[in-house]
């Protein structure tokens, strides 16, 4: 066995499954504060990287520059869109909310094939992202590097937030009970707009990273597809459970990719892998390892 | 008597600086159909406790939630009257202004958010209040009560007489000017009750807090409370002092545990209705 790939592939693993987490996270704070579905999870992330990479490369941003404006372009983002497309569905069925956030996700998947084109683009090298740092005897790029310790800052910050900020404490008395939330003077509509516009904000960052460490294609968006088996893993409804399920979903990813070239061949195990584990956790514990009984069932 | 009370309701009314809250007329449907609230009359006196009684399904609750405009998210409305605070229209601030100007209302069940810890709780009382000294105020509040100070843990793990300190204490740290309890004794023990009872009688005196307290515990209820209204079918039947109205034979019977099966006070035949209004 080639124990030196196989630690190798379970550092990838980690730092990639970290980067689920935080896009996992992303996605329970919506649905946690909102109800609201959303599959068009990864559209945000892909769009963060697009807007992000066009600002450095088109207009020649310096790159910090291209950084904070994306960030306050994906908050908007994620106002506009609560406010447009959801705030007329609050009330209604879940069903009809899910329609609509695929329907969201197909059409930001069009649009950026438009705007931005359909191949992949790479950042300039602004990092020496490629080089290649040691640990502990095995090789890692910068940018993997750097994506862990971005990816445990957002997960620091999140707690941080949720523990101590009158905003945060604010968001999570909304999830429990809105007419509770209400009657302590919590603006409802306020907290919705700010949960999507933290859950955009950070997905954004998410794939600007996911640009940086590889490239910005449109088939990024595929991660907003893997986070659900992290989610789902996780509980609907747990945040920490979002992190477990994303690092879950990441190693396993890994491993899968590890059996299959050693031993099965054949080819793609590691994308499809992470359902399988899905559909057996859910057989065994219906509501996710962190989740609560009662969340909704779709 | 019962002309007494109309008359004693009529000084008020003229002087209107005393009046904190005045509900007139209101009339509440829940789902456009469900009318719950048939004008609904009321007022309250700064400084004061009044006591709104009435049987299960009165419609005590609902009141509550329409002066404090949560009724949206039960698909309930205030179709016709107004309700006034502090002399001006209040009948359509949304929830986060009432509380900014004051009112806070106490849920019946407490409303507690069960999965985050005391300090949290109180924390969000003082929500709307950017300038808030949080840590001196939530010390404030545990010498009021000590025993929350030794829970850490969640504030769902509370039992039922703690729950209902912490959501006196999380109204404290609003620091409103007229509280709204519904029902604060409902689960717990006579002994509780009874501290539970001090308490808002504390706010009420030392505090100034003027306080509207709903109850099906009359007794008690009138024990502490300076004016009272009884509630039944959605609108108020009888209203006057609190002692007027303990000593009222109808009330004592009634209310007060005097025997004899449940009827309702329209059957009662020293009842006399009150003019309406309007
Ligand atoms: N959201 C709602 N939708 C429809 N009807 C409602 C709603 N809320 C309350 N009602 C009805 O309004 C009436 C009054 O309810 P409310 O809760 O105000 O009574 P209450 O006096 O507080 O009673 P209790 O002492 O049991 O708490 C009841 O008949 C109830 O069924
Ligand atoms: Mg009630």
């Amino acid at each position: 066995m080639n124990s030196e790939l196989l630690l190798q592939l379970l550092l990838n693993g980690i730092i990639v499954g970290m980067l689920y987490g935080v896009v996992a996270m992303c996605f329970v704070l919506i649905y946690k504060s909102t109800q609201v579905v959303n599959f068009a999870q990864g559209e945000f992330l892909v769009l963060g990287g697009w807007v992000c990479l066009s600002l450095v490369i088109q207009m020649g941003l310096p790159f910090f520059l291209a950084f904070l404006f994306t960030l306050v372009f994906m908050a908007i983002f994620g106002i506009v869109v609560q406010q447009i497309i959801l705030r007329p569905l609050i009330g209604e069925p879940i069903i009809s909310v899910i329609m609509v956030t695929i329907g969201l996700s197909i059409f930001m998947q069009s649009l950026m094939n438009w705007v931005f084109g359909n191949d992949a683009k790479r950042f300039p090298d602004i990092f020496g992202s490629l080089s290649v740092i040691s640990i502990g005897g095995l090789n890692v790029e910068t940018a993997y590097v750097m994506s862990l310790v971005l990816s445990l800052v957002i997960m620091a910050v999140f707690y941080f937030f949720f523990r101590f900020t009158r905003h945060g404490l604010a968001m999570r008395a909304t999830a429990f009970n809105q007419q509770i939330a209400q009657s302590l003077g919590i603006s409802v509509k306020q907290t919705f707009a700010m949960a999507w516009a933290i859950s955009a904000l950070v997905s954004g960052v998410a794939g600007v990273v996911m640009g940086i460490v590889s490239a910005v294609s449109n088939s990024l968006a595929f991660v907003g597809i893997k986070v659900f088996p992290a989610v789902i893993v996780g509980g609907l409804d747990s945040i920490v459970g979002a992190v477990v399920g994303g690092l879950i979903i990441g190693v396993l990813e890994n491993l899968a990719e590890f059996i299959d070239g050693e031993y099965l061949h054949i080819g793609n195990l590691y994308t499809i892998a992470p359902f399988y584990v899905l559909i057996i956790i859910l057989m065994i514990k219906p509501y996710g390892l962190f989740g609560t009984k009662d969340i909704e069932r779709i | 008597m019962l002309a007494q009370t109309d008359a004693a309701t009529m000084d008020v009314s003229e002087n209107s600086d005393d009046i904190i809250l005045s509900v007139n007329n209101v009339e509440v449907v829940f789902n456009e159909v469900i009318l719950v609230l048939r004008g609904l009359n009321l007022k309250a006196k700064r400084g004061n406790i009044t006591a709104l009684l009435g049987t299960n399904g009165a419609g005590k609750s609902t009141s509550l939630k329409a002066i404090t405009n949560l009724l949206a998210m039960e698909d309930g409305e205030v179709t016709r009257g107004s309700i006034e605070y502090e002399g001006e229209d209040a009948t359509h601030l949304g929830p986060e202004t009432l509380v900014r100007k004051g009112i806070f209302l106490v849920m019946e069940g407490r409303g507690i958010l069960q999965d985050m810890t005391v300090t949290e709780n109180l924390r969000l009382g003082a929500y709307s209040r950017s300038n808030a000294n949080i840590k001196a105020e939530i010390e404030q509040i545990y010498s009021y009560f000590p025993r929350l100070k030794e829970r850490t843990g969640l504030a769902g793990y509370l039992s039922g007489g703690e729950q209902q300190m912490l959501a006196i204490g999380r109204a404290m740290m609003a620091k409103p000017k007229l509280i709204l309890m519904d029902e604060p004794s409902m689960g717990l023990s006579p002994l509780l009750v009874k501290e539970v009872f001090s308490i808002i009688q504390r706010l009420n005196k030392e505090l100034g807090i003027s306080i509207l307290l709903v109850e099906q515990n009359a007794k008690m209820a009138l024990k502490i409370a300076d004016e009272a209204y009884i509630m039944e079918n959605g609108k108020i039947v009888l209203d006057g002092t609190a002692k007027e109205l303990m000593e009222n034979e109808d009330v004592k019977e009634f209310y007060l545990g005097g025997g004899g099966e449940r009827r309702s006070f329209k059957n009662l035949k020293s009842f006399k209705r009150r003019k309406r209004w309007l």
